[in-house]
């Protein structure tokens, strides 16, 4: 007992409950599901090999693969913006800013869902509205389609996009700028050669973030898809909870997770992982 | 350096978006005033039906009381766990911590299906589906780690050598623990109990799969009548549940202000 004690620092005796816990109850079934993916139904990579055989398969993964993308290509670049904005002014401002930024942040997803519902249905505010001001004479089709599903996203994902940005704003030398700019450079040039590349790492961080949260999004593309946009985790869900298969879901899911470790695995390499969520903790 | 016209542009388009990323949610009041039985939009007349239903209906009440039963439990245990990880992370501090913590982290990044997934496929053979203590393990689990980034970023300020005096002055590790790095920590300890108290009440999709008839929590609830489609009373949840985000932030600017003062004086 001593000499064990010697080995193993005292710290370890109050990290064990969380660590037992999230090992037995979280790794444990998550690692059960793997193993699913090669033995249910039958033993092999069957599951593996729909991939090949089913068109409706590959469909769902090809738009699910397509709407993260735009997601995050349109989140990616509406946060910059906030987040450049947000850093280049007063200090007030920059607070106002952040309230209303952290606000949507709390808002329940089930809140905004319910909200987009009401805006962006046949009858919706916005489409009664554009009617009213003459803009369009036939209702535009917001719902039960890509645009919505889209529209609801990109609303969800811009503030997780924005705080790593602003976390390497922040973090950067702004004396680098004046630099450039008393060498003789533009603003534009400043900000294409000196600015962009300086935030790379908040940018690749940014963009692997809302990629990954997007990836596994379920409850915005299942409302306001209204079953005609179907993603892998609708598909799953439907997998578990309707027709009950185990094994086409655990391939999609190993598919999935493979996936976002590949990418975590990627951003480990441009920034501390733990500074991209700390920054979503102030 | 002053601001060019490209930087003005930008901030106008920031405070668009901004205002993007709040106001839908606002359509939640007119929709709740409405006077009749679907949803809609109010035209003229108001009325409070709705919030007198969703206050006296048996099904929402019990569903706000289970899912705040639900979000305290959750808060306070992963507020213990992941603050009691944090500080043993930070007390090991080697290679192998780092990993340990790495590894805590996957539950807030791990797709929610995913999660949601493991729990189903573990609480039917330990016969915790649809029960209070599936429930609460499962937001535990997915909680704790926001725990753990909160405490670890306020343990990151902290000056080891306070410790190092408490110890040297003749304190147990316990009495240590309590009386020196506990209040020291603070603001990160209610941060992370605060998150963790959100990500709870807030849950649907890991919610979703393993809780059926005996548990309905609120999310589950709205998530029926958005399905639904049809009952105003949605709506009416919607700004409450509103208000309270609104309360909420207002406390913790509140409480972060105050630290704030107290680090700065």
């Amino acid at each position: 007992m001593q000499a064990l004690r010697k080995h193993i620092h005292p710290g370890w005796l109050i990290i064990a409950p969380l660590l037992a816990m999230v090992a037995l109850l979280y790794l444990g079934p998550i690692l059960n599901i793997l193993w699913l993916s090669i033995t249910d139904p039958t033993p092999g990579l069957g599951n593996y090999a729909k991939l090949g055989e089913s068109d409706a398969l590959v469909r769902i993964l090809w738009t699910t693969l397509r709407i993260c993308l735009i997601t995050t290509v349109f989140s990616v670049v509406m946060g910059y913006s906030i987040a450049y904005a947000m850093i280049h002014c007063h200090e007030r401002q920059k607070n106002y800013m952040l309230t209303l930024l952290l606000v949507s942040f709390w808002i329940s997803i089930l809140v905004r869902t319910f909200a987009w519902l009401m805006l962006l249905g046949r009858r919706g505010l916005v489409n009664v509205t554009l009617e009213d001001i003459g803009l369009i004479a036939e209702p535009i089709a917001f719902m039960r389609n890509e645009l919505g599903v889209l529209i609801g996203m990109v609303h969800y994902m811009i503030p997780y996009a924005v705080l790593p940005l602003l976390v390497s704003m922040q973090a950067m030398d702004k004396r680098v700028l004046d630099a450039s700019r008393n060498l003789g450079a533009t603003g534009r040039q400043t900000f294409w050669r000196i600015y962009l590349p300086l935030t790379l790492p908040g940018i690749v961080a940014s963009t692997l973030l809302v990629f990954i949260f997007s990836l596994g999004f379920y409850v915005t593309p299942a409302v306001l898809g209204g079953g005609k946009v179907l993603m892998v985790a609708e598909y799953i869900s439907v997998q578990l909870l309707v027709t009950l298969q185990w094994g086409t879901a655990a391939m999609l899911a190993a598919l999935m997770l493979f996936g976002v470790l590949a990418m975590l695995w990627i951003m480990s390499r441009f920034m501390k992982l733990s500074t991209v969520f700390g920054g979503a903790a102030r | 350096m002053k601001p060019g016209l490209f930087s003005l542009f930008n901030r106008v388009g920031a405070w668009v978006l901004l205002l993007f990323l709040v106001t839908p949610a606002l359509i939640a009041i007119p929709v709740s005033l409405t006077p009749k039985r679907f949803l809609s939009m109010p035209e003229g007349e108001l009325s409070l039906r709705h919030f007198q239903k969703l206050f006296t209906s048996p099904e929402w009440l019990s569903s706000f009381f289970q899912s705040g039963v639900i979000a305290v439990s959750t808060a306070a245990l992963a507020t213990v766990l992941g603050t009691l990880c944090a500080i043993g992370l930070w007390r090991v501090s080697s290679k192998y911590s780092e990993l340990v913590r790495a590894f805590l982290l996957l539950p807030l990044i791990i797709p929610q299906i995913i999660s949601a997934m493991a729990f189903y496929r573990l609480w039917i053979p330990l016969g915790l589906l649809d029960s209070y203590a599936g429930l609460i393990l499962a937001h535990t689990i997915l909680a704790a780690p926001m725990v753990l980034i909160t405490v670890s970023a306020s343990l990151a300020t902290f000056d080891p050598k306070l410790e190092q005096a408490s110890k040297n002055l003749g304190a147990s590790n316990w009495t240590t623990l309590r009386r020196v790095i506990l209040p020291s920590i603070k603001p990160g300890v209610f941060a992370g109990a605060l998150f963790a108290f959100i990500l709870s009440w807030d849950e649907i999709v890991v919610t979703l799969f393993i809780s059926k008839f005996t548990i309905f929590t609120l999310p589950r609830r709205m998530w029926n009548g958005i399905r639904e489609n049809t009952d105003p009373t949605v709506a009416a949840a919607a700004v409450v549940l509103i208000a309270l985000t609104l309360v909420a932030f207002v406390v913790s600017a509140i409480i972060s202000r105050r630290n704030e003062k107290r680090a700065t004086s």
